[in-house]
């Protein structure tokens, strides 16, 4: 393990930036309800004029047995379907994921790569809305500059659906 | 303070209409659901003309003059439609992507002549006037109508397609699509007459359940020269719009006055 991670850090020396990653940890908030559903969550980088600059991810109910009944209450993700998923195909490759549990999870991505390649210098928001059958809907945005400082992470609080949301760049090298 | 003189100016108008026509009250289509996702989905769809908004307590909406346009522009089978007293309601298959509209509408002649006496009334279409001879009863006044109550239901994203104008009466050009409409944004929405813009017309805008208000919103406008208007929808929630204009027009190489309305059902979401 310390040989892969020494051979990890000397790549990262050679070719810096493209070891970094973007950490967006989404806390889902324990519930205590009588009838508990799983929340639908998106997360998205806004541009200034609220378009979508990064689609990060989609948790919902995926296909199950051939049913997309699952897709019904994606529109419930009100902001979301508004600006992303109504002009997607769903299910979307590396955004699309099952509900999570209430806990912590990081949605993990290499910021010269994937969904954050080609977003330029600039301000955003970090947009995570979450919605819950019977339940209710929240949104947190996080305004940010890009690129992001790593020596300070933001964070916004989420009070019914949604717990703490974090938004911070590892670097390789600072681990 | 604007919000009650909207409120005096939209009383007048409706005193104006029960002194012009038979019905004053407002003729309205709701669907359980303007903005559906997934591949397929089915919405239920309540359609009456009311004096609150949306409460049946007037009359069932004619079933046989409603019809669904799918994206593709086909005609969509209403789906097990039934009519009580108050309230016609039935269901619509959602198979496409795209925009809907569920519309009832018609156009016809009112007539009004003096026989043995006596004031007589008639409404029908034109061919029904034809053959019934009503144009050549002496002293006829006569008046066309054209009348629209639509609603638009969207499954994925907006198009545009059911938006084509017919050239006929007053008819919605939208430029904020009604599907797209959030409290606290501004919404655009344009106005043709016979194919025209229609500018200067009256538009009334009213929010829904007003069961549960003593008074207020509702919103009165008057189209620019474009035939547009400009609001913002102060709260989420289902809201009707009307919006009428008078002109004349041509039957039988005669003028004759005609009067058009138009009303829509659409729902704000909250940002």
């Amino acid at each position: 393990m310390r040989a892969i991670l020494t051979i990890a850090s000397l790549s990262v020396a050679a070719m810096p930036a493209a070891a970094d990653e973007l950490d967006v940890r989404i806390t889902i908030p324990q519930l205590n309800v009588a009838e508990y559903h799983r929340p639908y969550v998106a997360a998205w980088i806004a541009n200034e004029d609220h378009s979508v600059a990064a689609n990060l991810a989609v948790w919902y109910q995926l296909e199950q047995r051939g049913s997309d009944e699952g897709e019904t209450w994606l529109k419930d993700l009100r902001q979301w379907w508004r600006r992303a998923g109504r002009s997607m195909d769903m299910p979307a490759d590396g955004i699309s994921g099952p509900t999570q549990a209430p806990g912590t999870h990081d949605i993990v991505l290499d910021t010269e790569s994937g969904p954050l390649a080609g977003l330029e210098p600039g301000s955003y928001t970090l947009v995570v809305e979450a919605v819950r059958e019977v339940g209710g809907r929240e949104t947190v945005s996080i305004p940010f500059s890009w690129p992001l400082d790593p020596a300070q992470p933001l964070s916004g609080e989420g009070e019914t659906e949604l717990g703490r949301i974090s938004l911070q760049i590892i670097s390789e090298d600072s681990n | 303070m604007t919000r009650m003189t909207g409120r005096i100016a939209a009383l007048s108008a409706t005193a104006l209409l029960i002194a012009g026509q038979a019905s004053a009250h407002r003729a309205w289509i709701l669907p359980s659901t303007f903005t559906l996702s997934g591949e397929a989905q089915r919405i239920t769809v309540d359609a009456a003309i009311s004096n609150d908004l949306f409460y049946p307590n007037h009359h069932a909406l004619d079933l046989d003059s409603v019809s669904v346009t799918a994206p593709d522009g086909s005609d969509v089978p209403l789906e097990h439609a039934a009519s009580g007293e108050y309230r016609s309601v039935f269901d619509v298959p959602l198979t496409q992507q795209g925009t809907y509209k569920i519309g009832s509408g018609g156009s016809g002649f009112f007539a009004s002549w003096e026989e043995d006496g006596e004031r007589r009334r008639w409404r029908g279409s034109a061919e029904d006037l034809a053959e019934a001879g009503i144009a050549e009863k002496p002293g006829v006044s006569l008046t066309r109508s054209v009348r629209r109550v639509e609603t638009f239901v969207t499954l994925g994203a907006p198009t545009d397609t059911v938006f084509s104008i017919e050239g006929d009466g007053l008819e919605l050009q939208p430029v904020t699509h009604p599907n797209d409409v959030f409290a606290d944004e501004d919404v655009s929405f344009g106005f043709t007459l016979d194919g025209a813009p229609a500018a200067g017309i009256e538009v009334e805008i009213v929010l829904g359940y007003d069961r549960y208000r003593d008074g207020g919103g509702i919103v009165t406008l008057t189209s620019d020269e474009d035939g547009q208007i400009t609001f913002t929808p102060e709260e989420p929630g289902p809201y009707w719009l009307s919006a009428e204009a008078e002109g004349t027009v041509m039957f039988e190489e005669r003028e004759i006055p005609s009067r058009t309305s138009y009303v829509m059902t659409f729902e704000a979401l909250p940002f």
